[in-house]
This record gives C-alpha cells, structure tokens and sequence, in this order.
C-alpha cells in the first residue's frame, strides 16, 4: 500500500492551477506551452493517482514504551 | 427512647441525663420526625475538607442552619459551590452529637440559577481559561486540507469512532487513522481524556486531531467541560477539532479547539476533503488545462499563417524574377543556335561518320562529305583537283 500523500497532492494542486494561469494569461512560444501542457497531463495523472489508490489504515495507539508508540489494530 | 432514659426521673437533678443521652435523644426525635426535605437557602462559610467532605451553612434572612455533604455525593457535581449562591438542598435533618448541633446532612445540590451548578463551573472554568487566553481567536489554527495521518481521542466502542471511520472512508480513505482510546465519561474520565490527549504529541507526522463522543446527558458530558481538558486540549501541538455530544452542547473543550464541529461526523467531515470533489474540480483543472493550451496554440497557428503568408508572396516574387532569368537565357539560347546561323546562309560540311570537316586538309580528292545547310543535308565529293 502506497502511503497516502496529502503534501504531494496538494502540491500538484498547487501546480495544475500555476500551470493553467500561465497558460491563459501569458504569450507564451508554443514549445513553453507545449512543456508546460504536458507538465500538467502528468501532474493530473498523479494527483488523480493519489485520489484513487489510496486505501485507509486504521490503527490504535495503546500508549507509549520506552519513547515508542505502541500500535495495535482496530476491529472494524 | 432506650429504657435507661426516664423522662420523670429527669425531672429532678437526681435523674439527670448526660449530655450525650440528651443529644441522643433530639437526634432520634429529629430524624424520626423529620423527612428528607428540600430545602432553599444562601450558601455561607462554605469549607471543603482534605477528606472530601464539604462543611456549609445555609441561610436565610431569619435563620441558619449547618450542612454537610460528604465527598460521596458531592463528587458528583461539576463544582464547588461560592459563598453567596442561591441553593436547593435536599438532606435529612439530623442532629451532629458531638457539637450538639442541628444539622441537614446533603445528598442533592442545586444551583437556582439557570443551568444549576454545572453552569456555575462552566462559567467558573471559562472565566479561568479566558484570562489565561485560551480562548483567544487569534490562537485558532486551520486545518490543513489534505491530512495524511489523523489521530481520533474517544472511546474505542463508542458510536462517535464509528462514525467518524465511516465519514473518513468515504471522503478521504488515503489517511492514517489512528485511534486513541479513552473512556470519556464516568470518574476519572478527565484525566484518562487528558493522558491521550498528552500522546498526541509523540505521534510523528500528525495533520490533525479529533477530540469528543457522542452524544448524552449532561453529566456524561462534563469530562469536556473539565479545565483540565481544555488546558490539554490548548496544548495539542496540532490543529483540534472537537466534537462533543450534539449541536446544542457546546463545552469548554469545544471553546478552547481550533474548531469546534457539531457531530463527530461533523467533524470527521472537516478534517478531511471530499476525494469525490477534488476529482471533480480536477476535472475541470483539465478542461482548463486543454483550453488554456488552445490559446498559445491559436497564437503560434495565427504567427505560422502570417509567416506562410510572407513565405509565398517572397516566393511568388523570386519566381516572377527566376521566370524573366529564365526566358532571357532562352533568347540568348536561341541566338546563338546553329540552326540559326545556318538560316543567315551558312554551311557545314561533316564527313559521312559526322565529324564536322573545317580545315582544307580534311577534304581529301574524290572523298565524299555531307553539307547541312539550313532546311537539309546534300551528299557531296571533293572534285579531283
């Protein structure tokens, strides 16, 4: 399981809407845009990836040893 | 009335009673004739005792009267209650030996005043938190968009973790849910809510943090209406969302969060994004994406025009100019044709394999040429000289 990864998506979020903003708003040349356009395909990709794989993992703290938490499972 | 207390005998000092028989004596006649009764006074003198027991006077504008409740059923109230305050007690009147004293020995306290005791504390409590600036808007913080790990402080078998599960893995599933467990009601649920609260800061990479239970009566509430939990809850190094009981309960717990949700749901629901609408507004991002693309394109499409445009007109004018280089070179070409020269009268004489003869040597007597002339050839002989 691919640890879920709310940084990165909020990231690529991040990017996507930089990227679609230079893209309305500047004169870019075509091979800037056409760098930048497939920029966005992947960072869609990605982000999209991130929505879809992720599965939730759920655990109980039963406390601490030694510094160290304790982790047990959760009956669901 | 033991048979030792003779009433006639007492009427002489020869039968005097001891004190204590006498005492004895009121106090039997006063808890045989006196019910357990509610009664309504001011609270004065009041003094809590290191074993728990409280020791008041209740009065009123004509009388007094000397109460005691004992720790096993005063902890059950939120508070103590201030010199000052209107109360109901309900006790059975008694008679205290020792001091010889009239007394009323409480089991039920209540304020008069709207909420009773419990808002009573509440106010005392909030007072405290709000001088020590625990309910400064300004400390409130926001709770990150996209958590990777939340951490829920309830109670493992309570309907608040269920829900808040189930909220979870609809909206967000890619999260780290961690459960830590705690009773949330009864005696000593308030230091045990305090303990986990205190774990949350050896949890690494936390986002967020969950703190509250489902709903109940009122009492089963006040673990989040301790001090005590709200100073934990203020300390969590990590944005708290809580949600105790329902909409309508809002706790001290609930004022000292970063945000306060009127349901665990509620606050399963604010700690997370819905991964259905992120997927459609990435949707949209793409839509946007594409048509964005089409301007810088149209742009370059428009420049590759006007640049095509140039290229055929520079084209058609190199043309025009190869066309007149070219049919000048035609003229010139055709000047100089031999067949022209041959028009002007001109002759050429080659021998019979075609090599053209142009030297007197090359016509030997009797060989014979031929002369091409400008609409022929003649077959010829050199004469014999």
């Amino acid at each position: 399981m691919t640890a879920p990864d709310g940084r990165g998506f909020a990231q690529d979020l991040e990017r996507l809407e930089q990227i679609v903003r230079r893209l309305e708003s500047e004169e870019l040349d075509l091979d800037d845009a056409l760098r930048l356009f497939e920029e966005g395909v992947e960072r869609l990709r990605a982000a999209r990836e991130r929505l879809s794989a992720a599965e939730l993992r759920v655990r109980q703290v039963l406390g601490t040893q030694a510094g160290k938490l304790q982790l047990g499972d959760v009956d669901r | 009335m033991g048979p030792s207390l003779d009433l006639f005998a007492a009427l002489s000092p020869e039968g005097a009673w001891s004190v204590a028989e006498l005492t004895r004596r009121a106090r039997s006649i006063v808890e045989a004739g006196l019910p357990a009764v509610w009664v309504k006074g001011e609270i004065s003198g009041f003094k809590a005792y290191g074993s728990g027991h409280w020791y008041f006077t209740l009065r009123d504008k004509a009388a007094q009267l000397r109460c005691v409740m004992w720790s096993k059923d005063n902890q059950r109230l939120p508070a103590a209650p201030g010199d000052g305050l209107q109360v109901y007690a309900f006790g059975t009147p008694t008679v205290w030996e020792e001091r010889g004293e009239f007394r009323l020995t409480v089991r039920q306290l209540l304020s008069t005043e709207a909420g009773g005791l419990w808002q009573v504390a509440f106010e005392k409590a909030k007072a405290a938190l709000l001088r020590d600036g625990l309910l400064d808007p300004a400390r409130k913080r926001a709770v990150p968009p996209f958590p990777r790990r939340i951490a829920v402080v309830t109670s493992a078998d309570g309907a608040a973790f269920r829900d808040i599960l189930a909220v979870i893995e609809q909206r967000w599933p890619g999260v780290d849910l961690l459960l830590v467990p705690t009773r949330v009601q009864g005696e000593g649920a308030d230091r045990e809510v305090c303990s986990a609260l205190a774990l949350l800061s050896r949890i690494p990479k936390l986002d967020v943090a969950i703190v509250g239970r489902g709903g109940g009566a009122k009492e089963d509430l006040w673990t989040f209406n301790s001090e005590r939990v709200a100073r934990a809850v203020a300390a969590v190094p990590v944005p708290v969302i809580s949600a105790v009981g329902h909409e309508t309960d809002v706790t001290l717990c609930d004022l000292v969060a970063d945000l306060r949700a009127p349901t665990p749901s509620a606050a399963a629901a604010a700690a997370t994004p819905d991964r259905t609408e992120l997927l459609g507004a990435l949707d949209r991002l793409a839509g946007a994406l594409s048509r964005a693309l089409a301007a810088p394109t149209r742009h370059a499409g428009e420049r590759l025009e006007r640049v095509g445009d140039r290229l055929s007109s520079v084209m058609l004018r190199s043309m025009e100019r190869f066309g007149a280089r070219v049919a000048a070179g035609a003229a010139h070409l055709d000047a100089l044709s031999p067949l022209r020269v041959l028009e002007r009268g001109y002759a050429v004489a080659r021998s019979p394999d075609g090599k053209v003869l142009r030297r007197v040597a090359q016509f030997t007597a009797g060989s014979a040429f031929r002369l091409r002339v400008t609409d022929g050839e003649i077959p010829a002989r050199v004469s014999d000289a």
